[in-house]
């Protein structure tokens, strides 16, 4: 066994709350990252992939366990990683030859070495000509390019990169990786690892030697496995589509363990840790869930989910929460990676507006126990209002601040849609819905 | 004194370019001439201040009313101004620095921010003076020195807290980059903070500069007790005129005012503004940018680029290697012993957060000390002032608001008036308040008014602009489209108003009321208590009490006095702006 580059030892990030519970983000997570090989870190939105990264680059200390740079803690190791963000993050006001010596300048390096050093590395990664532009002059691929230079330009043992594609376009993207992996592969770099979070599932089964795949509340690894497909890898090939499909399987199937998969896979599985109070509400718009419906029911009625973010141009991080507030709902089920309507789905998807809203209102009640308890406690009240704090405080036992926020805030969409109750936003108090046929002010004509 | 969005302000036409572009033609010989004729004047500059200071304290000074005496007066004052914003530019990116990252502290300097931003600064004058004299063996560096600190206190806070939100707005991957890539602090405040900071500091030092003439004009000369405190200047030099009804000195003095201004905008601002551009945290190159034909005189010198070449960059780098080694040593040791930590300073810190306590509540203690001496019916004097006040101060807003929302509206609306309009209001804007007091207050005393009306004249003529310049604003970020579906419903007039207008503008007057309320405020205490050819004009307020008992040494009123409207301004921002300005940010906002 080589000896890993990084090593985390049960590492995991959790927010104190001021009552006796504790937010978890991360439950306790053992990775290491060896030599020679690309890592890709896949997820759902809210699994904490980006956290994880921060904390296998010492950025950010864990709430416990520790991370290990070549077997020394990394808070008194001298790392040498760099990272490629998503949002490039260059410094607008200094030029690409600034930005990439920056980093040097802060290792008290020599001004002429810095330049030799510098310019090398915009030459490799194609900015000959460019180092006095400012990023703001450069196309977003160009500055990604920029960014890439600034992460190698120290020569680091570990490249992380955080989403480094998303922000570009297809082309561009595409055209970026297959560079990138050509260096990595000719080793004109002296990198040793790179790490790779993404979302997008064939960008990782492309590039990646290995994947985790992370699950959420809390963030957990479901599976780890090698990817054994040889470089070049062809995106029509049936090995490639069945593991890419294998892990829409995966990460569609939040609750069940991993299905089998088609290589061997060498991962530990790791259940969900804790039962949950409130279901996690996935952020989705009313509109979104019949249009994703409709979609179906044109597919006669059932389909593969990779196929249908396909027809979508959907990336999955944008499709599941759909996927999941359908199924949540009743109207979709989902078995191994295909989506298939359920009757109720079929309806709704069929009816007009507000037969549509009459169905979302019994789905919900039904089935989203959140929405249950803000009808009922309007109902209690003699004054017919709730104050949104009063919610805000039960789901603030569960979720993180910003996450309690997001739920209620896709809780009042729905609730809205479904006419269940009203959201007076001056006074933060959910209020009873008006009954538009009586209450109409005169002057106010709904209708002709 | 002027507060503009930046959207309009400084648009100039097509021959600012021409000029631009010849310039950057000519040979660097000549720009450099330029850039060494201005280092010789700089260089004479100091000399001449120098020699004003630390020669012998003059005895009484006589300001002369000669019109060839103004360019040193106005020269003094701006060195006034200029030092005051240097000292408050250092300040204000220190406190801000400190307050962004020491956790323990945030809170407690951002609520001091909060509460120092809005008292009245003229309150301070005489204790300022006081110390000053007290603390220098001459008189007159004390006096000079008084004037600094006081002009300070009066523009450094709206610096300091625009670097801090700066700081605290940073995108959360630039300061990672900054950390991965192991930036000493120096770097990252070089290449991170200031950069990122340097748009919101550049706008609020224009701010800043307006308010300290404001300030400057008052207290370049001014009475406490039978003392006579006057520093040669612009402020002073008017203050005489007025005093002895000189009408030709008057207008000398005032055409010397406008003159510096625009000088200063564009010798200064412009340049800066034009400079601060590529601090822009932007993704796309904007069309319209400001020119500045000094600015580029000042780049394309290559003596200048080879100044720094010589002197900054090698420093720079020694300090970089400096850090660098500090760092490896570090870690270094932390390999060595296993942790990062050092926990000595924990006890010092301890010790001198409890001698800066103990210091601080003794002094607090003797302060209150001093109000024990105040009679009741004194205290109920101070009262009724404080409503006298209160009154006058709204209105005063009341009144500029009925004139500047009409007004400002019509401007926002109509580009062509706007073009006219425009550079005339910031012209007026521009002039302090306090520099036209005595001159106003002498054709009212004419007209036979009383400084009842007066000072309520008085406190509009500082605080309108404020409405009016954040009303056009507004009036300009209406989107068109729902101005023509206003049109296209036939809205009335009053629906026009009450649906579209009106909650439009509503962020932006309120945000101009703001601050012209604090404005009015401070002007207070010098628009109901004035002197004027030598006798005393005043009226029943909070402002005139705080003034006369400067004049009269009461320093328990003085204190007394100074504390209610402290607590009356904080309290109104409290209870009236704040949640006034939670709907604006909430409800009445426009996005997209």
């Amino acid at each position: 066994m080589q000896m890993p580059i990084i090593r985390a030892e049960r590492v995991e990030k959790y927010y104190a709350q001021p009552s006796e519970n504790r937010i978890q983000v991360i439950s306790p997570t053992d990775l290491s990252i060896v030599a020679g090989e690309i890592v890709a870190l896949l997820g759902p939105s809210g699994s904490g992939k980006s956290t994880l990264l921060r904390m296998l680059t010492g950025l950010s200390a864990p709430s416990a366990g520790l991370v290990y740079w070549h077997e020394k803690p990394i808070a008194t190791a001298d790392v040498n990683v760099s990272i490629v963000f998503q949002s490039f993050a260059l410094f607008p006001w200094l030029t690409v030859f600034e930005n990439v010596e920056a980093p040097l300048k802060a290792r008290g390096m020599d001004p002429a070495e810095r330049r030799k050093r510098a310019m090398k590395i915009l030459d490799t990664v194609g900015l000959d000509g460019f180092q006095s532009a400012y990023p703001k002059e450069l196309s977003g691929g160009m500055r990604q390019r920029v960014g890439f230079a600034r992460a190698l330009v120290v020569e680091p043992e570990v490249l992380f990169m955080d989403e480094p594609f998303s922000a570009l376009d297809v082309l561009t993207a595409e055209n970026l990786r297959s560079e990138l992996l050509e260096l990595w592969q000719k080793k004109t770099i002296p990198t040793q690892a790179i790490f790779l979070v993404t979302h997008n599932i064939e960008e990782a089964v492309l590039l990646a030697d290995r994947i985790i795949v992370l699950g959420r509340n809390p963030g957990h690894v479901r599976t780890d496995f090698k990817v054994g497909l040889q470089h070049p890898r062809d995106r029509k090939a049936t090995a490639f589509t069945q593991l890419v499909d294998y892990i829409y399987k995966v990460l569609t199937q939040p609750d069940a363990q991993p299905p089998e998969l088609p290589q061997t896979p060498t991962g530990k599985k790791v259940r969900d840790q804790r039962q949950m109070h409130y279901q996690m509400l996935p952020h989705a718009r009313p509109g979104g869930i019949a249009g994703l419906l409709e979609l179906v029911l044109d597919h006669n009625g059932k389909d593969d989910i990779y196929r249908l973010a396909d027809d979508l141009a959907f990336e999955i991080d944008d499709l599941l929460p759909i996927v999941d507030a359908a199924q949540l709902l009743g109207f979709l089920t989902v078995t191994e990676g295909d989506a298939a309507i359920t009757p109720t789905g079929a309806e709704y998807a069929n009816s007009e507006i507000l037969r549509q809203k009459e169905l979302f209102r019994t789905a919900a009640v039904t089935n989203v126990l959140l929405l249950r308890q803000i009808v009922r406690a309007i109902e209690a009240k003699s004054d017919r209002t709730v104050a949104e704090e009063f919610f805000h405080d039960m789901l603030d036992e569960q979720f993180s601040e910003e996450e309690t926020l997001r739920q209620l805030e896709t809780a009042i969409n729905w609730g809205r849609y479904a006419e269940l109750f009203d959201f007076d936003a001056s006074r933060r108090r959910f209020i009873q819905p008006q009954n538009v046929q009586n209450d109409a002010e005169p002057g106010v004509e709904i209708r002709e | 004194m002027i507060q503009l969005p930046d959207s309009f302000s400084y648009i100039r036409g097509r021959e600012t370019l021409a000029r631009a572009q010849v310039l950057k033609r000519t040979w660097p010989f000549v720009l450099d001439l330029c850039v060494a004729v201005m280092g010789l004047a700089c260089f004479y500059g100091v000399v001449l201040i120098a020699k004003h200071w630390f020669g012998h304290a003059q005895p009484d000074i006589v300001i002369s009313l000669s019109p060839r005496a103004l360019p040193l007066y106005a020269f003094y004052s701006v060195v006034r101004i200029g030092l005051a914003y240097v000292l408050s530019l250092v300040f204000a990116v220190g406190y801000g620095y400190l307050a962004a990252y020491n956790k323990r502290l945030e809170a407690l300097m951002i609520a001091g921010l909060d509460i120092l931003q809005s008292i009245p600064v003229l309150s301070f004058l005489p204790g300022v003076m006081l110390a000053m004299v007290a603390l220098f063996p001459t008189r007159q560096i004390g006096v000079e020195l008084g004037a600094i600190v006081l002009i300070f206190t009066g523009q450094v806070w709206n610096m300091a807290f625009s670097f801090y939100s700066s700081i605290k707005s940073i995108p959360k991957e630039l300061s990672e980059a900054a950390s991965i890539y192991r930036f000493s602090r120096l770097q990252r405040l070089i290449q991170l903070e200031l950069p990122y900071a340097a748009i919101g500091l550049v706008w609020n030092s224009m701010v800043s500069v307006a308010g300290g003439w404001f300030f400057l004009m008052a207290c370049e000369m001014f009475v406490l007790g039978t003392r006579d405190f006057r520093l040669p200047g612009l402020g002073s030099y008017l203050q005489t005129a007025a005093g002895t009804g000189n009408y030709v000195a008057i207008t000398w003095g005032l055409v010397t005012m406008v003159a510096i201004i625009v000088a200063t905008d564009q010798l200064i601002w412009r340049p800066v503004i034009a400079w601060s551009d590529k601090f822009k945290f932007e993704q796309v190159e904007s069309s319209a940018r400001v020119q500045s034909p000094l600015l580029h005189l000042v780049q394309n010198s290559s003596a200048l680029r080879a100044l720094t070449r010589l002197t900054t960059a090698p420093l720079e780098e020694r300090f970089y290697r400096r850090y660098a080694d500090e760092r490896k040593q570090r870690v270094a040791e932390a390999a060595a012993t296993g942790s990062i930590e050092s926990e000595g300073g924990e006890r010092t810190r301890v010790a001198v957060i409890v001698v800066a306590a103990a210091v601080v509540g003794y002094a607090a203690f003797h302060a209150l000390g001093l109000l024990r001496q105040v009679e009741l019916a004194q205290f109920k004097e101070i009262l009724k002032g404080a409503a006298a006040t209160f009154m006058r101060v709204n209105v005063s807003l009341l009144l500029a608001a009925a004139w500047t929302i009409p007004a400002g509206v019509a401007i926002g609306f109509h580009p062509r008036l706007a073009r006219i309009a425009q550079p005339l209001a910031q012209i007026a804007a521009s002039v302090p308040a306090t520099a036209l007091f005595p001159v106003i207050l002498l054709a009212l005393i004419r007209m036979g008014g009383g400084l009842g009306i007066g000072s309520v004249a008085l406190m509009m003529l500082g605080t309108q602009w404020y409405i009016l310049f954040n009303v056009i604003a507004g009036a300009m970020a209406i989107p068109s489209d729902l101005r023509e579906v206003a049109t296209l419903f036939r809205f009335t007039t009053v629906q026009r108003w009450k649906t579209v207008i009106l909650p439009g503008i509503f962020p932006f007057l309120i945000t101009g009321l703001v601050t012209a309320s604090g404005g009015a405020w401070n002007a207070s205490i010098i628009a109901e208590y004035f002197r004027l050819k030598n006798q005393t004009l005043q009226t029943v307020g909070l402002g005139a009490q705080i003034s006369a008992a400067t004049d009269n040494g009461q320093f328990q009123i003085l204190l007394l006095a100074t504390m209610v409207m402290a607590l009356m301004v904080v309290t109104i921002n409290r209870l009236v702006w704040r949640p006034l300005y939670r709907l604006a940010g909430s409800r009445y906002k426009l996005e997209g």
